[in-house]
């Protein structure tokens, strides 16, 4: 009987130390991704705050001899940084407020109302989420330089305001849907607008939608590239992403260091994203989710 | 009461009729008055689809047929400017002798990166399923690359890879002695450099949380009977877990492939396309074609070649998931 249990015990001690080892295995594993990821991040800060000097030196060296908090200074104003980040605000800021509210209105219109052909409309919003940008990238160009909008902000905003994206009418249709319609009876009856119950009811039920798309739009303005790339031309218009591809492109007299500004430049670009990374993650996370399972 | 507020909701549905203007005129006036408060609602996207979508579309068709240089009225070709395309090199000689080209590292990268991003992604995902402590911490580690801004990603990256004092070239000629690869520089490197940048910011993002949430909709008493059963763990993954997750792997392969045929601002910024073409991508070539030559015609014919492209693709996809996609049958 002993010998039976001191062998179940020496089983049990077996199987805990491989399933110790195999945490230690999947937590090392994971760590060292984790680190692996955020490297070229981590190795950018650091290039960024460099001295000319530190930077062009072999073998580099890890972390800045001396803290050159001027690189970000230096890129803000003389690098045009501030301009940049200014129009970035300007342009990323009027196109959230387009996407959110267009996209609500419109996926209200969707989820509340009987209306002749809604079935057949909401799937001509679903379909084109399957077409590929270049097949309109063209006409909307020369649509836009016929009306003169060509190296003005108007191309990146105006658009935003009709519609608003069709995967976010789907979103916001969808969440919509999930709200009682009884409420909506009940204000009607009691002689409320719709446009009173939109405001009403609605949108406060809808607030993590609101927040989830809002946080979506906020990121595709920041980042959009190819947009200011096509409809920009004088610098003093440029977004934060074209600005930083300017820069780089710059050439300027034989071996002057611009490296220390391009890096201080890209992490002042991803600084924002990174800011509403945390302070909204659960809402980004509920968002791609959503694509995920519905779309 | 309740039920029949509820099924008066549940008729609410759009009652497929193809003539609107008859069923608005037969309409009371309250249900009249609902249809037209309705499309007021949806009329800010029904002016936007004309005018950005519908318009744009058939007016790119056209100028696919036609030579127009913007500046020159536009001049019927008819379908001349598809010939073009397709009569390149290797399959012509007086055609576009960079259609074929292009088109080539396109799909070379799609084959390329797709199924590593897919997988990887899977991995990872699996991965943050397992930790039981942190899994926040690991989370955004692998989800920030994804929301960086694409140029300044590349920006990042240019600098670890400078073949001279790059970090990456240090840490080689530390290692071995020897000097390390040209990177985007190279023939051989740029197209696997690219490939590099666009994993480290693929496998983390939208992928990783949609396996992430497809392996937690995974119910655990399933894995429990199984084990019960004396299946192991890798018996329980691939009986259990993949079929259960394929629809997440459909959904993230389809996607890749699409967003594949697209890929431009990597190879736009870090490379121009070289050297010497290797990273001269599709969406380039267009880009090209249609902002540096102001060739709009032959621009539009690419960007609907591009377009059947895709779209023979999603529904070839789509026929096949057919074969090996699991969906619940309650769904």
């Amino acid at each position: 009987m002993s010998a039976v249990s001191a062998a179940s015990v020496r089983a049990n001690q077996v199987a805990r130390v491989a399933k110790d080892v195999r945490r230690v295995i999947l937590y090392v594993v994971t760590i060292s991704l984790s680190l692996l990821f955020m490297f070229p991040f981590l190795w950018t800060v650091s290039s960024s705050l460099k001295t000319v000097g530190d930077i062009l030196a072999y073998p580099p060296t890890l972390l800045p001899s001396v803290i050159q908090w001027q690189n970000y200074l230096v890129a803000w104003e003389q690098a045009s940084f501030g301009i940049y980040a200014q129009n970035s605000v300007i342009v990323t800021s009027l196109s959230l407020i387009g996407t959110v509210s267009s996209s609500f209105f419109v996926a209200y219109g969707f989820a509340r109302f009987r209306f002749p052909l809604r079935g057949f409309l909401f799937t001509v919003v679903l379909s084109t989420m399957l077409l590929p940008y270049e097949v309109t990238l063209i006409p909307i160009f020369l649509l836009f330089r016929t009306v003169g909008w060509v190296d003005t902000w108007l191309p990146l905003i105006v658009p935003s305001y009709f519609g608003g994206g069709a995967f976010n009418i789907f979103l916001f249709r969808q969440f919509i849907m999930t709200i009682p319609y009884e409420l909506d009876e009940a204000a009607l009856i009691d002689g409320a607008s719709r446009v009173r119950i939109l405001w009403n009811i609605i949108v406060p039920s809808a607030k993590p939608a609101l927040a989830t798309v809002g946080v979506l739009a906020f990121i595709g303005a920041w980042n959009d590239f190819m947009g200011p790339l096509i409809f920009l031309n004088s610098q003093e218009k440029f977004t934060v992403s074209l600005g930083l591809y300017a820069l780089r492109n710059y050439v300027g007299e034989p071996g002057e260091p611009k490296d220390h500004l391009l890096m201080a430049g890209a992490v002042m670009a991803t600084i924002p994203i990174v800011i509403l990374f945390f302070v909204a993650q659960k809402y980004f996370v509920q968002g791609i989710v959503t694509t995920g399972l519905k779309g | 009461m309740a039920s029949v507020a509820k099924a008066a909701s549940a008729s609410r549905g759009f009652r497929g009729g193809i003539d609107p203007l008859g069923e608005i005129k037969s309409m009371s006036a309250a249900r009249r008055r609902e249809a037209l408060q309705g499309y007021l609602f949806i009329a800010p996207w029904v002016i936007g689809f004309l005018s950005f979508t519908f318009y744009p579309m058939i007016s790119s068709f056209w100028y696919s047929f036609n030579d127009y240089k913007i500046l020159t009225p536009a001049v019927w070709v008819g379908l001349r400017n598809y010939l073009y395309a397709f009569t390149g090199k290797p399959l012509g000689a007086d055609g576009d002798p960079l259609f074929w080209l292009s088109l080539l590292r396109t799909l070379t990268w799609g084959v390329v990166t797709v199924p590593l991003a897919v997988f990887g992604a899977l991995l990872t995902a699996v991965l943050l399923n397992q930790a039981a402590r942190g899994t926040s911490i690991y989370r955004t580690c692998f989800f920030l690359p994804s929301l960086t801004p694409g140029v300044a990603a590349i920006l990042l990256w240019t600098w670890i890879l400078q073949p001279q004092i790059g970090v990456f070239n240090s840490v080689i000629k530390a290692a071995t002695g020897l000097q390390g690869p040209n990177w985007l520089g190279s023939m051989e490197w740029a197209l696997p450099s690219l490939a590099m940048i666009s994993l480290w910011s693929a496998v983390g993002g939208s992928r990783m949380i949609i396996f992430l949430a497809a392996l937690q909709g995974v119910p655990k008493e399933v894995y429990e009977s199984a084990k019960v059963d004396g299946a192991n763990a890798i018996q329980s993954w691939w009986h259990i877990t993949v079929p259960l997750i394929t629809p997440a792997i459909f959904f993230n392969l389809l996607l890749g492939i699409i967003g594949s045929f697209h890929v431009f601002t990597s190879a736009f910024v870090a490379t121009g396309g070289g050297p010497a073409y290797a990273t001269y991508f599709y969406a380039l070539h267009l880009y090209n074609q249609a902002f540096k030559s102001f060739d709009m015609g032959y621009a539009s014919a690419l960007a609907w070649i591009l377009f059947v492209i895709i779209m023979a693709f999603t529904l070839v996809q789509i026929k096949l998931s057919d074969r090996w996609v699991y969906y619940e049958a309650a769904r």
